[in-house]
């Protein structure tokens, strides 16, 4: 309760930012969800701010990154407060453990969970607000309060009586929070599950918009960072004294991570890095290459402890011995960069015991906690302030830049703006971990599958970022291992395996390589088995309608089976991830450089209720291209440790003479929500891999499917 | 030293050492900051403005050499999003993230001001040397078409 009553307070008085500054340990998925959504009741107007003159803010907790979540967290919150979305403006919310998300366990955007957590939270708190404003109203006007109507900004009562809400929310403050105010049933939604301008495109279209990197404070100061090239090497020894005679050069100063050049402008101090002489300790990662991360990956497989992802089902070994046929695969998928457009940056200003961080974060209370804890400050006196995020994708849930920055501004004892490089980043980010499946299938003499062995290797980057306990499951390698199919008997096996590489949360995170395999074997399955793929897929999926149902809806969408134009094929592709069920077809060809040309893509999802359609179909059009260029063109790899990827010629994303033709069908569901702005990342390579194989009779088992890999591929 | 320029219509002096990138001037002295750093190599598109006209990158582009010309940048299109390009980026909601969305406005500026009537491939010349990695490159195209069409009828 000491919660809401901050909250409460701020909801009057704070306009710009609630500091509660409570640092919450963070809890693995599920542990504390319950509770924490429970306890966020109690707290609506952490998130809601009247203003006197009726101007009425959210305070999102969730980051805006692309996903939409400006447009969609008002449009919970403005149903129930029966405000038009227009009428709401949107401002990050503070670090403060009122702004957890329930699914994660801590304040961070990311999980494609952001209406998922706030699809009953947000209507509540706009409920709550509502009832309080009419509670105010009665006693103001001592009228009965069944006789009192809130609607867009006013409050009516009885004989002409009305007021703004602005003009009762001093007041409605003061009333007893209810605790289940009554919301409205999905059908009568006026707002939620309408098409919806997103609030944040007039400022991204006339540069006004403010990223991290277009922070200025008064007095700042800007910062390059020379770090090692081999990822937690050292510094050694260093000569600064050529980068500190250079042009604009305030200060060349050492901190953990590396030498950083302080300049008056960012160019002077770019320049003058490229002056300094730092001799490295490399430390043990210098001994790292890309191969032998997949080969000690793969050797994990057999030595490693398997931690079992879900009750096997019958007996797999007696049902493979009794198989007709046997069916063995292994896939491999490798690292990656998140490579958002926009640079790690961050700007901060630390003055004595206080720090003032502004910048782009997925996760305001880490940066919090991760600067405290780094300057030996107090959480609640280091003030975070969010900005528009440059793409996200999982690198802004790491914390190493925000301290960084912190760190420099104290040896300088001036506000500094830290912006790395294209090359810094790319070189220095926390990788998606390479993974390696092997897939055992038994087919009776129709085909059927009636044993599957599921076994994945990867790397764990709870273990790295939260502090899981090693050989213990982590539910983020085991998504989407299990499938929806009909199989009697199942085993699917983990193998954590620690190769050394600083690992990240990637786009989709395990998804990829586990619907990489899993669908890509069906194919290989329906292939053994002479069935046609969509077939063989529907006939294992009685009892799943909402999986048969979008398989159905993207096939017929995509025109499977009927004649395709000379050269072309189609590969399909199904998984449930987030709550969300999504089916997609490939349509492609090659080249003349014998490069995969993907024309069409269609994908069909069902992900329950949907809060702005047209923001899931931007997710979906947004997955689908970030997944098309590591199922097809980029990876990152490595020699003596240093990352050989270094900036966009040699790490290519897909450009728009590649973006294909996207068809979306979308099924109107009352299911609970479901998350979008990953799932289809990890769909589309195997639809691809899958129409590949059916084009050239090739199957390509490792990502990306370059023209080098097909050359290397013997015909399956 | 300074070099003198126009900007945006309006006459500017930098007193930048004259090899920094016209986009260090123009965000960091000049404090327009709609134009973005994305790669610092001229391979993603974030820093187009145009010169004279013609759009460059003006991370490669060394501020002597604008001495005398004119740049225009995003800030240039409209303050109040009535240039055709906006009203139709807004139409289509194109932008996510919308980093490199003032990157792809310049050079689909520059795109429209020769030819009001492009082709997809013509659309494909102009813009894949623009980077999006939210990847909304189909409503680009789309907006790029609306946008062209509102400027034949004007």
């Amino acid at each position: 309760m000491t919660h809401t009553q901050t909250s409460r307070r701020s909801f009057l008085k704070t306009s710009a930012a609630v500091t509660g500054g409570l640092m919450l340990g963070f809890n693995l998925p599920g542990t504390l969800g319950e509770a924490m959504a429970a306890g966020t009741v109690h707290t609506p107007n952490a998130w809601v701010h009247i203003a006197d003159n009726n101007v009425i803010t959210l305070l999102s907790a969730r980051s805006e990154m692309g996903q939409g979540v400006y447009t969609s967290m008002p449009m919970l919150i403005a149903e129930e407060l029966n405000v038009d979305i227009s009428q709401i403006k949107v401002a990050a919310a503070p670090p403060d453990a009122v702004y957890v998300n329930a699914l994660l366990g801590a304040q961070i955007t990311g999980g494609s969970t952001s209406v998922r957590d706030g699809w009953l939270k947000l209507r509540v708190a706009g409920a709550q607000v509502r009832e309080m404003l009419i509670t105010a109203a009665a006693a103001r006007w001592a009228v009965d309060r069944d006789l009192i109507r809130a609607d867009k900004g006013m409050v009516y009562g009885p004989k002409g009586l009305k007021s703004t809400y602005g003009e009762l929310a001093e007041a409605a403050a003061r009333m007893p929070v209810p605790e289940k105010p009554p919301i409205k049933d999905p059908k009568d939604f006026k707002i939620v599950g309408k098409r919806t301008k997103r609030v944040d495109t007039p400022a991204k279209v006339n540069g006004t918009a403010q990223f991290g990197i277009d922070v200025t404070l008064p007095g700042m100061v800007y910062a390059s960072l020379a770090q090692c090239p081999v990822i937690g090497g050292k510094v050694k020894s260093f000569d600064g004294s050529k980068a500190k005679a250079s042009a604009g050069v305030i200060d060349v100063v050492q901190i953990n991570d590396g030498v950083a050049v302080v300049a008056s402008s960012w160019w002077q101090a770019k320049k003058a890095r490229d002056l300094l002489s730092i001799q490295w300790d490399e430390g043990a990662g210098a001994a790292l290459s890309d191969a032998s991360v997949i080969d000690g990956t793969r050797q994990a497989l057999k030595t490693g402890k398997v931690l079992e992802i879900t009750k096997p089902q019958g007996d797999v070994a007696a049902a493979l011995k009794g198989a007709a046929k046997v069916v063995e695969a292994e896939y491999v998928i490798p690292m990656q960069a998140h490579a958002p457009l926009e640079p790690m940056n961050f700007t901060a200003h630390v003055q004595g015991n206080k720090a003032l961080l502004i910048g782009p974060t997925q996760f305001q209370q880490g940066a919090q906690g991760a600067v405290a804890g780094a300057l030996g400050l107090k959480p609640e006196d280091v003030t975070l302030q969010t900005t528009f995020l440059g793409g996200g994708f999982g690198r802004r849930l790491e914390l190493d830049f925000i301290v960084q920055a912190a760190q420099i501004s104290k040896a300088v004892n001036k506000p500094v703006k830290l912006l790395w490089t294209r090359e810094d980043d790319m070189t220095h980010d926390f990788y998606r971990p390479v993974g390696v499946n092997q897939l055992k299938a038994g087919l009776d003499a129709s085909g059927k599958p009636v044993a599957m062995h599921f076994k994945v290797a990867s790397q764990s980057v709870t273990q790295r970022a939260f502090g899981l306990p090693k050989d213990t499951m982590d539910p983020f390698m085991a998504e989407a291992a299990v499938t929806g199919y009909n199989i009697a008997n199942t085993q699917h096996d983990l193998v954590i395996h620690d190769t050394g590489i600083r690992v990240g949360y990637w786009r989709a995170v395990s998804h990829n390589m586990n619907a990489f395999a899993n669908e890509s074997f069906m194919d290989e399955l329906a292939k053994a088995a002479g069935k046609d793929p969509y077939e063989y897929r529907m006939s294992l999926l009685a009892g799943k309608p909402r999986f048969a149902n979008v398989l159905k809806l993207a096939a017929d969408k995509a025109g499977w089976g009927k004649p395709l134009a000379k050269g072309r094929a189609l590969g399909i592709a199904l998984m449930e991830g987030y709550d969300t069920y999504m089916a997609q077809v490939a349509e492609v060809s090659l080249n003349d450089s014998g490069e995969v040309q993907v024309h069409r893509v269609t994908v069909a999802a069902d992900m329950g209720h949907m809060v702005n359609p047209d923001t899931v179909e931007a997710q979906l059009q947004s997955s689908i291209i970030f997944g098309m260029g590591a199922a097809l063109k980029h990876q990152i790899t490595m020699t003596n440790g240093r990352v050989q990827e270094a900036n966009y010629h040699n790490f290519q994303p897909v450009r728009m003479n590649e973006a294909p033709k996207i068809d979306i069908v979308l099924v109107k569901s009352t299911e609970k929500p479901g998350g979008i702005g990953e799932p289809a990342t990890a769909v589309v390579a195997p639809a691809i891999a899958n129409a590949v194989a059916k084009l050239t009779g090739k199957r390509v088992r490792r990502l990306p499917i370059t023209a080098e890999a097909l050359k290397q591929t013997a015909a399956a | 030293m300074s070099v003198d320029f126009s900007i945006n219509g309006k006459a500017a002096k930098a007193n930048a050492e004259t090899d920094t990138p016209l986009l260090w001037v123009i965000r960091d002295e000049l404090g327009l900051t709609g134009t973005k750093f994305g790669c610092g190599a001229a391979l993603c598109g974030a820093c187009t403005v145009h010169v004279d006209g013609q759009p460059v990158r003006s991370c490669q582009t060394p501020l002597s050499s604008v001495s005398g010309k004119k740049v225009a940048t995003v800030e240039s299109l409209s303050k109040d999003n009535s240039h055709p390009l906006q009203v139709a980026w807004i139409k289509h909601d194109v932008p996510q993230c919308g980093y490199c969305q003032s990157g792809q406005l310049m050079s689909a500026a520059a795109l429209l001001a020769k030819n009001k009537n492009p082709s997809d491939a013509e659309i494909d010349q102009a813009m894949s040397a623009n980077l999006c990695r939210c990847g909304t490159y189909v409503r680009v195209r789309a907006a790029i078409k609306d946008a062209a069409a509102m400027m034949r009828k004007a």
